[in-house]
């Protein structure tokens, strides 16, 4: 009866000494991420699930990622298969407006320019010794776009989804932080008070609804690998332009993007276990993707500088810096940075053209990445 | 394939494809804007 009992006993205390030492670090983590998430406000769909997920996994015996164990369900269902990131996209496309786009097609380059940090971060990852493939996931951080990063990853580097996504994730609500320095360094007063004007409606319905029809199957042609990630956030807008699926829409926007953005962040947290997470290589996973970041927002801003010259001084340099994917936040701080300098400046709609064309940009950079690597054997 | 060719045929492949398709993309919206102009309502 006594072993009974001492066997019972040691039952209750095996969660205590199953305990690894990275485990509490990754609870505290965990933690860190909710306080910011709730707190701080930074991106708190993603990062209270993602920090709980954290706390969860690290609580040993529980099993939770071992086969059966229902984070393991959801991660294998979701993030394995590809689905999650793209359910997202149909999302964000039914979200996102492309008028401001739209009416100045040029800022487009912009959003190609943000994309830079990419593939400058890849080649130091490379320098680093990371391998192909693990840099090209590292690289996507700069992307500036957790569905695209965690698409990439999870395909060709699950092993560095958590330190990937958590990168992603928590740099994009960063960017009100670390962009305005940036943007200072890279410009000149004079260049930070142009005034653009007034943005004038010009686009016809027409030209929104078949603006993603035509760039599905432009960039579906040129980077067929990408299809599945710019087909999706294609779809979600084209149903909102069209304006005939509104209960889709809505769906889409709203219960759809919800359940996944909730499933997504638990899956992530999932993945975040100590003796797994708390590597030498993750903190510079986490370098690496800072790095990406800013670069994208440098060279964004240096690319603003060179349109502003070929047009004559009518582009501000600054909205260069929302190329990023960071929709709507970088385009609310080239505003508010914009305002400093000259309070009747009004850049907002400028830079919210830059910014959906950063989530294209990063789209489209991820597409040409994968095609690339297929063109040349990677994959 | 060696890294450094890697890294290069990245750069320059990845990035110049990724400026070259959105450039194609903004030719065909400013196409697209002149094909079907914006009319005021009413």
């Amino acid at each position: 009866m006594w072993e009974a009992i001492a066997g019972g006993m040691n039952g209750l205390i095996g969660g205590f000494t199953n305990l690894h030492w990275s485990n509490p670090i990754m609870i505290g983590v965990g933690c860190l991420l909710l306080y910011l998430g709730i707190k701080k406000g930074f991106e708190p769909l993603l990062l209270v699930p993602i920090g709980f997920g954290a706390i969860l996994v690290n609580i040993p015996l529980a099993g939770l990622m071992e086969e059966g164990g229902f984070l393991k369900v959801i991660y294998d269902m979701g993030i394995m298969t590809e689905l999650f990131p793209l359910l997202i996209f149909v999302g964000i496309g039914a979200m996102t407006d492309f008028g401001p786009l739209l009416e100045n097609p040029k800022i487009f380059l912009l959003g190609a320019a943000g994309q830079f940090g990419i593939f400058l971060t890849l080649a130091l990852a490379l320098a680093l010794g990371f391998t192909k493939l693990e840099a090209v996931s590292i690289g996507i951080i700069g992307a500036c776009d957790g569905p695209t990063a965690i698409y990439v990853t999870s395909k060709y580097a699950p092993h560095l989804l958590g330190a990937v996504s958590v990168a992603a994730y928590s740099y994009m609500s960063l960017v009100p932080v670390f962009q305005p320095p940036i943007m200072k360094w890279f410009t000149t007063k004079e260049e930070r008070m142009i005034n653009m004007g007034v943005v004038k409606s010009s686009v016809s319905k027409t030209t929104k609804i078949l603006f993603p029809l035509v760039v599905t199957v432009i960039g579906g042609l040129i980077a067929p690998m990408g299809l599945p990630l710019l087909g999706t956030i294609m779809l979600g807008n084209f149903m909102k332009e069209s304006g005939a699926v509104s209960r889709l829409t809505k769906a889409s926007e709203n219960e759809i993007a919800n359940i996944v953005t909730l499933l997504l962040g638990i899956s992530i947290g999932a993945t975040m276990d100590g003796r797994v997470f708390l590597k030498s290589q993750t903190l510079i996973i986490l370098a690496l993707g800072f790095l990406a970041i800013c670069l994208d927002t440098a060279c964004g801003v240096l690319f603003g500088k060179l349109m502003k010259v070929m047009t004559g001084g009518k582009i501000n340099p600054l909205i260069g810096a929302a190329g990023i994917s960071a929709y709507p936040m970088s385009a609310r701080v080239v505003q508010r940075e914009g305002q400093k300098y000259n309070p009747k400046n009004y850049l907002l709609m400028h830079a919210m053209g830059a910014n959906t064309g950063g989530q294209v940009g990063s789209v489209m950079a991820a597409a040409v990445m994968l095609a690339v690597l297929k063109g040349i054997g990677i994959i | 394939m060696d890294n450094w060719t890697f890294a290069i045929t990245m750069i320059v492949v990845g990035m110049g494809g990724t400026l070259l398709t959105l450039w194609i993309m903004s030719l065909l919206m400013g196409l697209l804007k002149q094909c079907f102009p914006y009319k005021k309502e009413g």
